[in-house]
């Protein structure tokens, strides 16, 4: 997908250059490796129907999303955390006046067997799943039968989240078991009796996902923020990007219906 | 004189025929020195890309500790436990690939008739053909469910397909080799008492053993006997075709001889024909070890990638991972910070194999080399 990107790109970039198309016509993203795939769908979208605009999409992590759009070098900086107070200050300095675009929600939905008769988890009792601490059904009222535990390879933006808001500091177990990709996870937990793995919200189809500190993850909890295992993606612009323009239909585009289906089909959850 | 003489070719053809030849001789020396020099260059590279993390981070937490943790804070990079993994599933691919890979080149080579042999053999390298990614979603669609519903009962079930034929030659041969340490006289009473005995014993053993297997729960299918089974398939046809080859090597005058002083079929291979091929199988042995250790896909999606040492190390139940696994599946992180450890860490990964694979090159030549100059 990416080799097809930098193909788009170049194929757009000779088609811009011939046209002699002005620079408003180059959008340039950079960041989180997690906001990524969302970016790359829009671009890819956004591309297909306006062929004349160059879009380039980097990930460097959010760290690197902030710096590029205080020092300039995006139009565009993903971010899957809010700015640091350190960082609106460094872009003020500089004259940058950023605007926060909250495009989508990341929720990671608990995910077990069908035939797993357990009601629900608290944050904390995830946790002690994923070091280590609870290995057994039978220490949540369940059957008595082995947790196997599934994990996103350490590689994901899924398992990032999952580290920032589940385990924090603590190491996952070493009996855990990765995989490469939300399909796999939902293979993986769909065939096995005891397993649990999480999934983003698009890929529970005939899991049983269980509700966390009694919150079943839907659209409306995850938008208002009471399901715990959920976070914001921003894109940062330096300025409100003026109306007509390629930036800020761009930007804008997560308001789209066919934004909200991109983001749906990325497996994170459309802003309301 | 005059003959001699009109043979000679004039100076300057001689020299153009020389140049031609030297030209000739370079292009296909050439040709040839690419794939070895392809084989250093990579060394070099990987090796490059290798050093910087033992610099960054020393030997002693890369060989000794099992905590593998590259993206924690701070991270951590103990790779014995994926060593580990990539030693177990390949002993267990071992395990499954030679007894079942030596034995079918046997049969198709000394046993089978010849137009029967003339379908098997394609047949079984078939199994070369198959891509790998088709094996590894075999395993974790199939394989994996399978093992966890069935697993118990599937096992039991090999247990006895194995158990029986085995215990049953085991019977007769002890048997009768417990009978001629008597006399005539009473030899056979006692050969038959022994078979008795030997046959409850290991019908018993069988029992026990199957039963412990019916009983057990496996938790989850991806994991190293799930990986050693495909992987030992995988290798499978490595192992028949390569020792195949060497025991038709062994030639027919052998096999004619030894029939010819009396042997039976079974003497005649265990007694000439095995012992005359055992370079060639041992080489067989070890190109199979090397496929199985290098295979990737399946391993990244068969063997569960949980960077542990089962409890006990035996235990072919619990997940587990290898060098491979782990290569493939974090170079998309390591590409985002080309230079830091968890780079470089891959490759000193990668290096690792590479000596392994280069060794066992080494041995399968020196083994081979070896028994050519005791045969002669």
């Amino acid at each position: 997908m990416k080799k097809t990107l930098i193909a788009a790109v170049c194929g757009v970039a000779l088609l811009a250059g011939t046209a002699g198309w002005a620079d408003n016509s180059k959008i340039v993203l950079d960041g989180s490796t997690t906001v990524g795939p969302i970016a790359k769908a829009f671009a890819e979208y956004y591309m297909g129907k306006h062929p004349e605009v160059n879009i380039t999409v980097s990930e460097s992590g959010s760290g690197n999303g902030a710096k590029a759009i205080i020092n300039g070098t995006a139009d565009i900086g993903n971010l899957s955390r809010r700015m640091k107070e350190e960082e609106f200050d460094a872009a003020k300095a500089k004259g940058v006046d950023v605007i926060e675009h909250v495009v989508a929600m990341d929720a990671l939905v608990i995910a077990v067997h069908p035939s797993n008769p357990v009601k629900g988890l608290t944050k904390d009792e995830l946790k002690q799943i994923y070091i280590g601490e609870i290995t057994n059904w039978k220490q949540l009222g369940g059957p008595d039968m082995k947790i196997v535990v599934i994990s996103r390879d350490t590689n994901s933006g899924t398992y990032e989240t999952f580290q920032l808001l589940v385990t924090k500091s603590d190491r996952v177990t070493d009996k855990a078991e990765y995989v490469g990709s939300n399909g796999a996870v939902r293979q993986r937990v769909l065939t096995t009796a005891g397993a649990i793995g999480y999934v983003g919200l698009a890929f529970t189809e005939g899991l049983k996902s269980l509700p966390v500190n009694d919150v079943e993850a839907t659209e409306e909890t995850v938008n208002d923020k009471s399901y715990p295992i959920s976070r914001a993606l921003y894109m940062y612009t330096n300025g409100e990007p003026a109306t007509g323009t390629p930036l800020a239909d761009f930007v804008n585009l997560y308001k789209t219906d066919d934004g909200k289906k991109i983001i749906s089909e990325q497996g994170f959850v459309p802003v309301k | 004189m005059s003959e001699a003489r009109s043979l000679m070719l004039s100076k300057k053809a001689s020299r153009r025929r020389r140049l031609a030849s030297l030209a000739g001789q370079s292009l296909l020396f050439l040709v040839t020195s690419l794939s070895s020099v392809a084989v250093l260059f990579i060394f070099i590279f990987i090796a490059k890309d290798a050093i910087p993390f033992f610099e960054l981070r020393g030997f002693r937490e890369f060989f000794s500790s099992t905590q593998w943790y590259p993206s924690h804070r701070p991270p951590e990079f103990g790779a014995l436990a994926i060593f580990f993994g990539s030693a177990i599933v390949t002993l267990g691919a071992a395990l499954v690939a030679v007894p079942l890979g030596v034995l079918a080149a046997v049969c198709l080579s000394d046993v089978l008739p010849f137009n029967l042999r003339q379908i098997a053999k394609p047949v079984i390298e078939m199994l070369a053909a198959i891509p790998s990614v088709a094996y590894g979603f075999f395993a974790l669609v199939v394989l994996a469910p399978l093992l966890q519903t069935r697993g118990g009962g599937a096992l039991s079930l090999v247990l006895w397909a194995v158990g029986v034929p085995v215990s049953i030659l085991l019977v007769i041969v002890l048997g009768e080799m417990a009978g001629e340490r008597f006399p005539e006289k009473v030899r056979r009473p006692v050969t038959f008492l022994a078979m008795a005995l030997l046959g409850v014993a290991a019908l018993a053993g069988l029992l026990r053993a199957a039963s412990f297997l019916n009983d057990l729960k496996i938790a989850s299918g991806a994991n190293a006997l799930n990986a050693s089974l495909i992987l030992g398939i995988m290798a499978l046809p490595t192992v028949v075709s390569v020792s195949e080859d060497a025991l038709q090597a062994v030639g027919r005058d052998l096999r004619m001889a030894s029939y010819a002083l009396g042997a039976t079929r079974a003497e005649t291979l265990l007694r000439v024909i095995i012992p005359a091929a055992v370079s060639g199988i041992a080489a067989a042995v070890i190109l199979g070890i090397m496929r199985a250790i290098g295979e990737t896909m399946v391993v990244w999606m068969a063997s569960g990638n949980a960077a542990q040492i089962p409890q006990p190390w035996f235990n072919f139940l619990e997940p587990i991972r290898t060098l491979t696994a782990t290569i493939a599946g974090d170079m998309g992180e390591a590409d985002q910070v080309t230079g830091s450890a968890r780079y470089h860490v891959l490759f000193a990964m990668a290096l690792c194999l590479l000596v392994f694979s280069f060794l066992c090159n080494v041995a399968s030549e020196w083994i081979v080399a070896r028994t050519r100059r005791r045969m002669a």
